[in-house]
């Protein structure tokens, strides 16, 4: 780009910047009141939509001067509804689980008359004598972020507030840039893929710029199909154009025009905000033709999937969007030389674009200083399952699974003990205590049997079966196998069978070593990554959980006391109390039946172990008992009627 | 002509062809369902032709990668013919075995793979798998038997070949995979009653002609005798352009040698 047409840019942008920086000064002034509240789905489902309207009818009420803006997740779900509450002479202020009434307390309370209300702070955001600071906190403490740094303090559906804060100047400069150098750039990075396999982005956009053809495509991967992970979602929810502009550049550096955004259609409000975003960006002229005045011009359009898991896996994505069945293709060729309607294209995960930007602003080097040599930047996971602090963390890549989980995550609830850790979505690999050192990062984890994935993190505490969590993984693997190939098709199937046969009872010497010789040629013979990577579940816990598997087959019994097929319920007579009725009523088969001296039995015949005699027995009796194997039981005869 | 290695044979083939091709076209078997001659793009679903190849670092399906020069693949090796084995023991599984009552015996592509992987028909470590299909709607001229189908796609892309527009396709997902035919038989095209080519190319006896339980080859056979059409394929001339010729095959002699 020559001197003159790099003025010219960088004068259409700084106007575009003025503006956006006045309008986020009208909200934002040093002396505005600024309530925001996340919106985001996790934001709406814990019911932030009443908290909005009653903060509005609040400062409506009490003629209070304050902006209620809407913002994206700040990835403390447990805590939602958040709201951030900036007032003059206070630090900004976060608040959590705020109800409606909370809500017209603070209003009249904190912004009327000044008392900041302590007892339902979670902290404050900036260090003060006053308030404690959330940095206090691990989560906050640990955490870095990159992708989400303005995730949860921004209105994600305002393109000015995110210019405002420095949005879009990493594709001003990028566009000053020769696309070799931003491809070197991000080469130099070591930015790795965030979809799972974590292939060497850089490295695929040269392959693409390197094909000699005109048309090429630039698809963002929002399928995001792991049950419980949300990230990629709240990211488009929270931020949306942060990904833009990743795919904006990358569009640019490959010589694309056209580009794609897959979500799924179940993320209606991703959807939506993504969509209004686009609008923006193409009016105020950073999407369209001559983007900025320069002549590089494209077009993003959304693309809603179907939901289907499979067809998160890129050759799968691609046929979906040319309208045929979504089923894997062999690869090669790879979709960066030939891709959708057979041109190069570059498919990168929603978390891959947002990391962009700040490495074109902050420059390679400042994101290898994040994370490990090999995996630099960070890594945003979705923690749940037994966990104290469930929701989005972005840590720097090289944290340890157990910072991650005690203490940015709060660890285990009721006091009960760690047991496993899934990670990288249904077909990651479950790992046992000894491997909570293990560092968090691309080969370490695929190293010790698990894998990054996407970034879904399920924590299990000792009430899991590690069989039956092998087979719920299954379930899912197998039901969202597209069906094509014979491994994975009716290798999974097989896995699915044998795994239930050994949960209820029916396991048969010889199971666990099928399994093992199964999975392992189910990885290596299927198609694609799904086939290739849905017995990992089914490894690790026989790897690292034998003894469980053992248990189930000869003994069947259950350790965990889950498995419903090798569990019993009984009622021990020596402390059941003559005369007490209180689990009669729960029992939903009418199971329970009274012995001869006005005790309680319990018919196993009826019973379907659902364990509500147990809950319902008083604490001071605690006569239920649960055993495994159910032979254990003792047997109490029903007295014959009459 | 490029010049390859399989299993410490020199083989010498046209460019662009596959791996496969190449070594069917060399008699050095490979066993295979879901590949045709013609396709551009093969499948790679039945995942039972995979090789070694030097440069991959796992295995991979000889029918999906192209003949380099100087290649060297390796299609014997005690990995490979193990995981064949997998993957025919995997079929075998959810296939109704009843060799005596079907069509398509003798002629069947799975008698002939059990042959050369030296693999009972008799399942050993696997319990069979029931599924629980309903063929939904009727073909006036044709019969699918789901429990015999191996989906290996074949009759999807004859059909789509010869008329344009593919009459059947897959259906249902994962392990309920169908094949089903849909719509009416419309009059733009041939009716099916004078093409067959799915029948015809089905490498069991899945696909069959409606009323005559006998299979279409044998149909076919008896109408016309001076184009049959040998799915199962063996001592195929080339240059037959029947859609049968491009079933991959191995001369005869081939059969020997091959499994452990
Ligand atoms: C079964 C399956 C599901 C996948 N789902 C997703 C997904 O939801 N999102 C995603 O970004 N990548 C997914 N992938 C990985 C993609 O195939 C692809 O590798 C990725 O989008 C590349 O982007 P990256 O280089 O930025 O990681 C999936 C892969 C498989 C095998
Ligand atoms: S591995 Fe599974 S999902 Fe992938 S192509 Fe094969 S059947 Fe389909
Ligand atoms: S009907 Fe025959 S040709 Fe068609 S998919 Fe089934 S086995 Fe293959
Ligand atoms: S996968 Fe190659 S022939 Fe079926």
């Amino acid at each position: 780009m020559n001197q003159n047409s790099k003025k010219k840019l960088t004068e259409v942008f700084a106007s575009i910047k003025t503006e956006a920086d006045k309008r986020f000064k009208e909200i934002k002034g040093d002396d505005d009141q600024n309530i925001l509240i996340g919106m985001a789905t996790c934001g709406l489902a814990s019911g932030a939509i009443e908290v909005k309207a009653a903060f509005e009818e609040a400062i409506a009420e009490r003629k209070i001067n304050a902006h209620i803006m809407p913002v994206g997740c700040l990835g403390h779900c447990y805590a939602e509804p958040l709201v951030l509450i900036e007032k003059p002479g206070f630090p900004p202020i976060l608040y959590h689980n705020v109800t409606p009434g909370k809500a017209r307390l603070l209003v009249k309370a904190f912004l009327e008359e000044g008392d900041p209300v302590f007892e339902h702070i979670l902290g404050s955001m900036e260090e003060n004598d006053i308030i404690p600071s959330v940095m206090e906190f691990q989560r906050f403490n640990q955490e870095k972020r990159i992708v989400m740094a303005n995730s949860g303090l921004i209105d994600p559906e305002d393109i000015y507030h995110y210019i405002a804060k420095g949005g879009y100047s990493a594709l001003v400069k990028a566009l000053t840039l020769e696309p070799e150098k931003i491809i070197n750039e991000i080469q130099e990075s070591g930015l790795r893929g965030r979809g799972g396999a974590g292939f060497l982005t850089g490295k695929k956009w040269q392959l693409t710029r390197d094909v000699n053809e005109k048309d090429k495509f630039v698809i963002c991967n929002a399928d995001e199909g792991d049950p419980g992970a949300y990230m990629d979602r709240t990211l488009l929810e929270s931020n949306p154009h942060q990904i833009i502009e990743g795919m904006a550049i990358n569009a640019y550096a490959i010589g694309a025009e056209k580009a794609i955004t897959y979500i799924r259609a179940e993320y209606p409000l991703a959807v939506k905000v993504t969509k209004k975003a686009i609008e923006q960006a193409k009016e105020i002229g950073l999407l369209g033709k001559g983007i900025l005045g320069t002549d590089f011009n494209l077009d993003i359009v959304i693309f809603q999937g179907s939901g289907a898991f499979v067809c998160g896996e890129e050759t799968a994505l691609i046929q979906s969007i040319q309208g045929e069945r979504g089923m894997p293709q062999p690869r090669p060729p790879y979709p960066s030389q030939r891709g959708l309607f057979g041109k190069p294209t570059i498919i990168n995960n929603v978390k891959t674009f947002g990391s962009i930007p700040p490495i074109l602003k902050k420059g390679a080097q400042w994101f290898r200083g994040v994370g490990t040599e090999k995996s630099p930047g960070t890594a945003i996971f979705s923690v749940v399952g037994n966990i104290v602090h469930a929701g989005l963390v972005e840590i720097p890549m090289g944290i340890s699974l157990r910072s991650l989980i005690f203490d940015i995550c709060g660890g285990i609830p009721e006091q009960k003990k760690f047991k496993a850790v899934q990670i990288g979505g249904p077909s990651g690999g479950c790992l046992p205590e000894h491997f909570l050192d293990t560092p968090i990062d691309f080969d370490s984890l695929t190293l010790a049997g698990a894998m990054m994935g996407s970034g879904g993190i399920v924590v299990m505490d000792e009430d899991t079966c590690m069989v039956d969590v092998a087979r719920y993984f299954l379930d899912f693997t197998q039901k969202e196998s597209c069906g094509k190939c014979t491994f994975c098709r009716i290798g999974t199937k097989h896995l699915l069978d044998i795994l239930e046969r050994i949960i209820t009872g029916k396991g048969k010497e010889g199971d666990i070593e099928l399994l093992e010789r199964l999975s392992i040629d189910i990885k290596e013979g299927s198609l694609c990554g799904l086939g290739k990577t849905a017995p990992n579940p089914v490894l690790t816990t026989i790897r690292y959980f034998r003894d469980e598997y053992e248990a189930h087959i000869r003994e069947k019994r259950c350790p965990a006391m889950m498995c419903r097929a090798l569990t019993a319920y009984y009622i021990d007579l020596d402390r059941c109390a003559r005369g007490c009725d209180a689990c009669v009523g729960s029992c939903p088969t009418e199971a329970i039946f009274t012995t001869r001296d006005r005790k309680k039995g319990i018919d196993q015949t009826l019973c379907v172990k659902c364990g509500e005699c147990m809950t319902s027995c008083p604490v001071e009796y605690d006569a239920v008992i649960k055993v495994s194997p159910p032979e254990l039981a003792p047997k109490i005869e029903r007295p014959e009627e009459g | 002509m490029i010049k390859l290695i399989v299993d410490n044979n020199e083989i010498e083939v046209e460019e662009g062809m596959t791996v496969l091709q190449a070594c069917l076209d060399n008699e050095i078997y490979i066993p295979n369902l879901c590949y045709l001659k013609e396709m551009d793009n093969p499948p790679g679903s039945c995942r039972l032709c995979l090789v070694e190849i030097d440069g991959y670092n796992q295995p991979i399906t000889s029918c999906t990668v192209k003949v380099e020069e100087g290649m060297v693949v390796r299609s014997n090796t005690e990995h490979i013919r193990k995981l064949q084995r997998t993957a025919f023991e995997l079929l075998l599984s959810v296939h109704h075995v009843d060799c005596k009552n079907c069509p398509a015996n003798r002629k069947c592509e799975l008698q002939r793979i059990a042959k050369f992987l030296h693999f009972g028909l008799k399942l050993k470590r696997l319990e069979p798998l029931d599924r629980e299909i309903k063929v939904e709607g009727d073909h006036p001229f044709l019969e699918y038997v789901p429990n015999r189908c191996v989906l290996c796609g074949r009759c999807v892309f004859v059909c789509k070949k010869k008329n344009g527009q593919a009459m059947l396709s897959f259906a249902k997902k994962g392990f309920d995979t169908v094949i089903s035919f849909f719509g009416e038989d419309n009059s733009a095209r041939v009716s099916c009653e004078e093409c067959y080519a799915c029948a015809e190319i089905c490498p069991v006896g899945a696909l069959l002609v409606k009323n005559s339980k006998r299979s279409a080859h044998q149909r076919l056979a008896k109408n016309n005798n001076s184009q049959r059409p040998r799915p199962s394929g063996r001592g195929l001339k080339k240059g037959n352009n029947s859609l049968a010729a491009s079933i991959p095959t191995l001369p005869g002699g081939a059969l020997k040698g091959g499994g452990k």
